[in-house]
């Protein structure tokens, strides 16, 4: 317990990194929440300035920015007056989340079946048609296969719904598997060489010499290695999950954080900009975490270190 | 009776030169009872002809060619998967050369242990597990029972070994491959492992097959020996027999490179001392210090160790890995920094020299490593590997270096023509001569040799160890030369150190501390040593 401890006392200075340079970079960016194309009277933004404390310095406005986000206040909209970034962060959550969830499962389940089926006949049909797709599946971004899974089984097959989020049945399908393809090829091929790298060890010979067969072998002896660098990807994994959110919900329409965020810097809507952030961030650093911890019980020999480490 | 009887096997590899032949036709008989030890150097195809009688060599690129393996009425060389693994760990078990990696680090040994029982008698897991606790204490593992949820890196090598073994014979096989089953281990387990095997080899009337490059150790447990040599059966016979009176020229160069006998002509007393070693230290910060616990204890790795080196002397440092030894030699040449402690070097005090200084000293003492494989740089040829030292030292200008360069290939024994050649193009024993040529190249007073010939096979040892003799004479270098073989010491050097847990336990002249030892530690390593009787 005391590794975890440790390491969520390492991710704080981390976060105020983060922190502080997009409340610094935002501010650096030309323009502003009001600078708006119509022509506003000057009265107007003076006035909206004050409200918002716009006009103080910029250490002002940190100071009482940082004390407000100690007691977990991310403050107002600028851009939708009325409504706290709070509101908007915890509306658009479930969507991301959900969306996340389920392109995640997808790149689980299809990328370690399509590697460990590879990895098992190395060098034949059944390695390298799953490869192939794989790296294909790495090379092409999200915002074309999108597109082309939309044309394909929406227009054309008329199968599945072209956008939209639990309005009509089957209508998330797409979009987890547009998100999560990439992930399912990254880790196809990390499982296939985690596979090929246990099947070479000596304790495979071993395990061969007392007679089991095949499949057990796999399955008792060389999966829990195999799985290791699967598992320490899943962490950066849900990082690109969630950025790769913001384009995946454009396409398919859906209602969630990804989509406040990209329209959030582009109308500098200062709080919304750093609220989504930090969500993120915080979320990212999680996960981490999280991928670390499992790769760390899965060893024995950490394991025990952690137990050590922990002095219970 | 004969348990297995292998009549023209012969076992092929496909590589990128075409197909190689492994093992030629090769026959050979195990009767019921007895042990059949299969010696050879590496690349003489013992492990091959024994992986093929149980089809455990990755295929392609193996193939079995031709022959028969009869064992009870089967031809092991033609059943099928599932007909093999009914054989595998129930008839015929395997015991493999290093304990480290042939156990899986993923499970507690307990599971591993069980698996034959599960898979070949049908036992349930809480009678399995007891069988279990009952063959880790057959093989000497104290407190079984909370051992048996213990993980592999949690015991030792031996321990590990003893693991294996249990593992090897707990569903009761009537034969037994060993391969190398000792050779990563060292010398006093190596002891304690052999005793064992003899041990239940008698107790259970089990038939061995026992594979080895080392004679002596065959010496000790075989009944019958099996010379093994590119890929053919040399000679056969009983122990004995064979080690005693070879018939074949092969068996006899084999048995003469045995390192036996101490070194003929000793370094004379007198000699001024050239390195003089006091009250040396290392210690490197202990592990487990976590990031808010207090700093873990230092792990002592030399501690306080005494010693000097005269000139033209050889000094052997002997001790079993994790005493110190390797550590205490790259202490010497200061290649990590010393805790404690003074290293004189024909005067000076090498820790008070300046960075520039230091490298300047690096020219009058060199070292050099066991692994002639990973210690030469893949990417430079002889030439560049054997000028690089001279140019740096500005010992030779660029273009006039290659005569010096030929010098020193005819110096260590390396034909001429291969100068333009990389690493992997040489075998083991030419890329240690090359090892070599590069640690001289620079005339050095002193050299730190780290298990030089350790890897090598035993002929090729021997001819390393004679070069290495002459280069001393020749240029009149003093060695500290690191070895767990203390055969190998005893042939070399004029005096030997003994190292054990970072502290030096004694120090004399060989013949001195071989005939007479003084520690106990000494004397257990002496006595575990295995013997071969003198060949008349």
């Amino acid at each position: 317990m005391r590794f975890i401890a440790s390491r969520l006392l390492q991710a704080i200075p981390v976060l105020l990194v983060v922190i502080t340079a997009t409340f610094f970079l935002v501010r650096a960016a030309p323009g502003g929440p009001f600078s708006a194309d119509r022509a506003v009277s000057p009265q107007v933004i003076k006035a909206l300035n004050e409200r918002y404390q716009l006009d103080q310095s910029v250490w002002q406005q940190y100071a009482a920015y940082m004390t407000d986000l100690a007691r977990g206040d991310f403050g107002p909209s600028y851009k939708y007056p009325g409504r706290s970034v709070n509101e908007m962060i915890f509306g658009g959550l479930p969507a991301t989340a959900e969306l996340g969830l389920y392109a995640l499962l997808v790149a689980v389940g299809i990328g370690l079946c399509a590697g460990l089926l590879a990895g098992l006949r190395p060098n034949t049909g059944q390695d390298y048609v799953p490869m192939t797709i794989a790296m294909l599946g790495i090379c092409m971004p999200a915002f074309l296969l999108g597109p082309l899974l939309v044309l394909v089984f929406g227009m054309r097959l008329e199968w599945l719904p072209i956008s939209g989020w639990g309005d009509l049945p089957g209508d998330k399908v797409l979009p987890s598997l547009t998100l999560g393809a990439a992930y399912a090829a990254y880790i196809a091929r990390l499982s296939r060489a985690g596979l090929l790298e246990v099947m070479s060890q000596d304790y495979i010979r071993t395990a061969r010499a007392k007679g089991l067969a095949e499949w057990r072998i796999v399955s008792r002896h060389a999966l829990r290695g195999a799985l290791m660098p699967v598992i320490a990807f899943l962490g950066p994994a849900f990082a690109g999950l969630l950025a790769g959110s913001f384009v995946v919900e454009t396409i398919f329409q859906i209602p969630g954080l990804g989509r406040f965020y990209v329209q959030a810097a582009f109308n500098r809507d200062y709080t919304m900009i750093m609220g989504t952030t930090i969500f993120f961030s915080v979320a990212i650093v999680l996960f981490n975490l999280l991928s670390d911890i499992l790769a760390t019980w899965l060893n024995p020999r950490l394991r025990l270190a952690l137990r050590k480490g922990s002095g219970t | 009776m004969a348990l297995l009887e292998v009549e023209g096997l012969t076992v092929s590899f496909r590589s990128r030169y075409g197909q190689v032949t492994a093992v030629d036709n090769v026959s050979f008989s195990v009767t019921e009872g007895e042990t059949l030890a299969i010696v050879g150097e590496s690349g003489s195809g013992k492990s091959v002809t024994c992986y093929s009688l149980l089809q455990l060599l990755p295929r392609p690129p193996a193939s079995i060619e031709a022959g028969t393996a009869l064992f009870n009425e089967l031809d092991l060389l033609r059943l099928s998967e599932r007909e093999l693994r009914k054989v595998r760990g129930s008839e015929i078990a395997m015991v493999f050369q290093d304990p480290m990696t042939s156990l899986n680090p993923y499970l507690s040994i307990g599971s591993q242990l069980i698996e034959p029982l599960q898979l070949h008698h049908g036992c349930g897991r809480r009678e399995a597990l007891q069988k279990a606790v009952v063959a880790l204490k057959e093989v000497g593992i104290d407190r079984p029972q909370t051992r048996i949820s213990d993980y592999p890196h949690q015991l030792s090598g031996g321990m590990r070994q003893r693991v294996m073994i249990a593992m090897a014979l707990i569903a009761e096989p009537r034969l037994l491959i060993a391969d190398e089953p000792t050779t990563a281990l060292d010398v006093t387990v190596q002891a304690q492992i052999l005793q064992l095997l003899k041990r239940i080899q008698q107790q259970r009337q089990l038939t061995v097959i026992f594979i080895s490059h080392d004679l002596a150790v065959v010496a000790e447990i075989a009944d019958r020996v099996l010379v093994m040599h590119q890929g053919q059966v040399v000679e056969a016979g009983s122990c004995s027999e064979v080690l005693q009176r070879p018939q074949q020229q092969y068996t006899r160069d084999l048995l003469a490179a045995v390192p036996r006998g101490a070194k003929q002509k000793t370094a004379t007393e007198v000699a001024p001392a050239l390195l003089r070693v006091s009250q040396l230290s290392t210690w490197f910060a202990g592990s487990g210090g976590s990031f808010f616990g207090a700093e873990a204890a230092p792990n002592k790795a030399v501690d306080d160790v005494s010693f000097e080196v005269r000139r033209g002397e050889i000094v052997g440092l002997v001790g079993e890995s994790g005493s110190g030894k390797s550590t205490t030699g790259r202490s010497v040449l200061q290649l990590l920094p010393q805790t404690a402690g003074l290293v004189e070097f024909d005067g000076v005090n090498l820790s008070q020299l300046k960075r520039y200084q230091m490298q300047q000293m690096r020219r009058r003492m060199q070292m050099i490593f066991q692994d002639p494989y990973a210690s030469l740089n893949p990417r430079m040829t002889v030439y560049e590997c054997l000028a690089e030292p001279l140019l740096h030292h500005g010992l030779a200008v660029r273009g006039s270096a290659m005569a010096q360069v030929l010098q020193l290939m005819d110096d260590v024994g390396l034909a001429r023509a291969g100068i333009r050649k990389y690493p992997h193009e040489f075998s083991g024993g030419q890329r240690q001569r090359i090892a070599i040529g590069r640690a001289i190249a620079t005339r050095p007073e002193f050299i730190v040799a780290d298990e030089p010939v350790s890897a090598l096979d035993v002929t090729i040892q021997s001819q390393i160890l004679e070069l290495l003799l002459a280069l001393v004479e020749q240029h009149n270098l003093s060695m500290l030369f690191i070895s767990h073989d203390l055969a190998v010491v005893r042939k070399l050097c004029d005096r030997v150190l003994v190292m054990r847990a970072g502290k030096l336990v004694e120090s004399g002249a060989v013949e001195a501390v071989y005939a007479n030892p003084q520690h106990p530690y000494t004397k257990t390593l002496l006595a575990a040593l295995p013997q071969l009787a003198a060949v008349p």
